[in-house]
């Protein structure tokens, strides 16, 4: 009998750590929420979650940034998954921040929304009074991520103090915080690229249409291909051709790149993930190229 | 597959990134981009070779000022294994994000530059691993380069280091000398050192075995929310109570007859339910809902064991306690919030002990305060009952972490030692 051998596989380590952390936010916090962005790692955490409560339903609402420039495939999903759970989804949009005068619109061929994000972020959170806020980053997607607590301490200006981060130890999180101040918490931490699609598979997860391969119009700018859109800017010099391409990771079309693809399934997609020789956001983000501490700068004002 | 985590431990300088840099590029774990980026950053600084390190050093301030400030953690895969590491900061100022680092590791790896031998923070490193119980320690020498990969050089520091070791509790230690920026006994064994007859580090970290470290005797279930759906459209779950939490010690079983603290009433497991169905059984590091056969009232913060098999039930704890901020200093009469497994409590400090030199593991038993960084043994007393184990016993169930009310900041780790 004590001959049994209790090791446990990877993916269910990382889902009983992610488990165990979004009962304590549950537990410990009056006002958390969810960022669902419709993307795969936050696809991923709104399945751990509802494991994590069943077979009650998720004790907190999800809220999606909605910049106005999402694939329109990603907001079917998004608000198909929600209506199946019954859960509630608060939008806060970017498009409102703008006509509140909040923020402005960037103007150019690369200009994007996905820096005016924080701001609409912060002011939700406000608004809404979340003291914990759940977000699907990991840790090996960027450098300053990998840096970053599973609990990470906002001040009232939702600001990251890399240089101040509050000591983790074993399991267990301090989840203390005055008014006005919050954490964003990422249950996903330890989990890899690869991770994510093997739990998709595991668990026959549903994911939007645009992360399989198909035939798009793109045009290519800085190595990148983007999809041809209204919203994406166009030069004259950047002519649109047909591909056959998918989506490594889901964010704005102003600035997410695809990747020239024949996967058609889940078991392809991880075959070519694994062989890979280039990040998911090196592969797919022009936000990220902007300077060596792009993201660093960016969380530091209260970015995702 | 399983998973094994390690932390890197020891002195500034030693070569703690460049050593993670070198596993990652050699076991093909690092992409072309992340590549290019470094090696730009490299050759715009002057620098010949490419600098690894700069591969999990990832902040700004890290990168201008050349070390490491807090923990990175990286991740890759062999065919074996796959491994979370902790890259943690050699500078003292930073012990406390080492600790961070350290305190879920299965395995350390404490680097010693060969030219400077075992310094003082190698010291202070080997010790709080010890003190954090990490299973498994490595004493890498590293930078053999440097001194001719000379046997009789790695044999002096094991010598130096083994006689620092066994003055604590070091269970399992492993010496392979290395070259971080070369490559040396990486991840395969090196030709510059044929008097080397011991494995390379990553055939090691392959290796190791850890399915035992954690334990399956004793039962233990802090219990972490309250799982009742109040649904009013299935009758069926009108009913359903169940206490959700991570097993943090045993094995349990529907059927087996478990005793909840802090009552002390007994009862049977009815089921352990997670999503995805029942379970015939549950241990650690597993998340699952329990039912009871009987109706008890069971809050978060409460514990589930065995009959015969119980934690202290206690209000007076000794422990060790890392102190790890400037802010404040621990002493006698210090009021602070203490968080255990499930449970948070208000406690005040009875006595410092003692305060420990971490380089000769002297007890100056005179001392009246802890400061940042230093380490001794206190007796507190808590407001509320805790359920807890020595912490040699369960990591889960012996370690807490002390919060100042005043800033809420965490400014303590302790390690229980005993219990009343
Ligand atoms: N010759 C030689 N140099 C090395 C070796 N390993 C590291 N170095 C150099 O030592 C210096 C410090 O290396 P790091 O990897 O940054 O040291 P660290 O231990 O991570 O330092 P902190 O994180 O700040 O404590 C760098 O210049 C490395 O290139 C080695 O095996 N041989
Ligand atoms: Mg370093």
């Amino acid at each position: 009998m004590l001959q049994r051998d209790y090791t446990t596989s990877q993916l269910d380590v990382l889902e009983a750590e992610a488990i165990h952390v979004m009962r304590e936010v549950a537990a410990e916090f009056e006002r958390p929420c969810l960022l669902f962005s419709g993307g795969k790692d936050s696809i991923v955490m709104l399945r751990v979650a509802e494991k994590a409560f069943w077979p009650a339903p998720i004790p907190f609402p999800l809220m999606h940034v909605d910049t106005g420039h999402n694939f329109p495939e990603v907001i079917d999903f998004r608000d198909r998954r929600v209506a199946e759970l019954n859960a509630r989804l608060v939008v806060a949009s970017v498009q409102a921040s703008i006509d509140a005068g909040r923020v402005m619109e960037e103007t150019g061929r690369r200009a994007s929304r996905n820096r005016l994000q924080t701001t609409t972020l912060l002011d939700a959170i406000e608004e809404h009074e979340y003291d914990a806020v759940f977000g699907g980053a990991r840790r090996d997607e960027e450098k300053a991520r990998a840096k970053e607590r599973v609990f990470s301490f906002r001040d009232d200006f939702g600001q990251w103090d890399p240089k101040n981060q509050r000591p983790e130890l074993w399991n267990l999180y301090n989840t203390r915080i005055r008014k006005g101040e919050h954490i964003r918490v990422f249950p996903l931490s330890n989990w890899t690229e690869l991770d994510i699609w093997h739990y998709i598979q595991r668990e026959g997860i549903e994911i939007p249409s645009i992360y399989f391969a198909h035939t798009r119009k793109v045009f290519e700018r800085d190595g990148m291909l983007l999809a041809d859109a209204e919203v994406v800017q166009r030069g004259e010099d950047e002519p649109i051709f047909e591909a056959v391409v998918r989506y490594r990771t889901v964010g704005d079309m102003t600035c997410t790149g695809a990747v020239a693809s024949t996967a058609t399934t889940v078991e392809q997609i991880i075959d070519e993930v694994a062989a890979t020789r280039i990040t998911e956001r090196g592969a797919t983000r022009a936000d990220d190229r902007a300077s060596e501490a792009a993201m660093e700068d960016r969380k530091k004002e209260g970015y995702f | 597959m399983d998973i094994l985590r390690f932390a890197t431990a020891g002195s500034v300088d030693d070569g703690k990134s460049t050593l993670i840099g070198r596993l990652l590029f050699d076991s093909k774990a690092i992409f072309e981009d992340q590549l290019e980026a470094v090696e730009r950053t490299s050759r715009d600084r002057g620098t010949e070779y490419t600098d690894l390190s700069l591969l999990t050093d990832g902040l700004r301030a890290e990168r201008e000022q050349g070390i490491t400030i807090d923990v990175a953690y990286r991740y890759f895969a062999t065919p074996r294994r796959k491994f979370i590491i902790a890259d943690t900061p050699g500078h003292i100022q930073y012990t406390r994000n080492m600790v961070t680092g350290a305190s879920t590791a299965d395995l350390a790896i404490i680097l010693i530059d060969a030219r400077k031998g075992v310094l003082e923070q190698s010291r202070r490193h080997a010790f709080l691993t010890t003190l954090l119980r990490v299973p498994h320690l490595v004493l890498a020498v590293n930078k053999m380069d440097l001194v001719d990969y000379s046997e009789a050089r790695f044999e002096e520091i094991r010598e130096e280091f083994t006689a620092f070791a066994s003055k604590l509790n070091a269970s399992d230690l492993t010496f392979i000398p290395i070259s971080a920026l070369h490559g040396d006994n990486v991840v395969s064994r090196s030709e510059n050192m044929p008097w080397y007859e011991g494995t390379s580090l990553l055939h090691h970290l392959e290796h190791v075995h850890i399915a035992s470290d954690r334990n399956l005797v004793d039962v233990r279930f802090p219990v972490q929310y309250v799982i009742r759906p109040h649904n009013a459209t299935n009758q069926s779950l009108h009913d359903y109570r169940g206490y959700a939490g991570q097993v943090a010690g045993g094995v349990l079983k529907p059927g087996d007859e478990v005793m909840h603290l802090p009552s002390g009433l007994t009862t049977r497991i009815r089921s352990i339910d997670t999503f995805d169905g029942a379970l015939d059984e549950a241990f650690p590091p597993m998340s699952v809902t329990l039912r009871l056969e009987d109706d008890i009232d069971i809050s978060r913060g409460d514990m589930i064991c065995r009959p015969h098999n119980q934690p202290q039930v206690a209000q007076e704890i000794d422990a060790m306690v890392a102190w790890m901020t400037d802010g404040v200093r621990l002493q006698s009469r210090s009021k602070l919030v203490l968080k255990h497994s499930t449970r948070t409590a208000r406690t005040v400090v009875r006595d410092l002990q003692y305060r420990l030199d971490v380089n000769t593991l002297h007890r100056d038993e005179s001392a009246t305060s802890l400061g940042l960084n230093e380490i001794g043994r206190v007796t507190l007393r808590t407001t509320q009952p805790l359920f807890v184990d020595d912490y040699a016993r369960n990591r889960q169930t012996g370690g807490f972490i002390l919060i100042d009310e005043a800033t809420n900041s965490t400014v303590g780790a302790g390690m229980i030692v005993d219990a009343h």
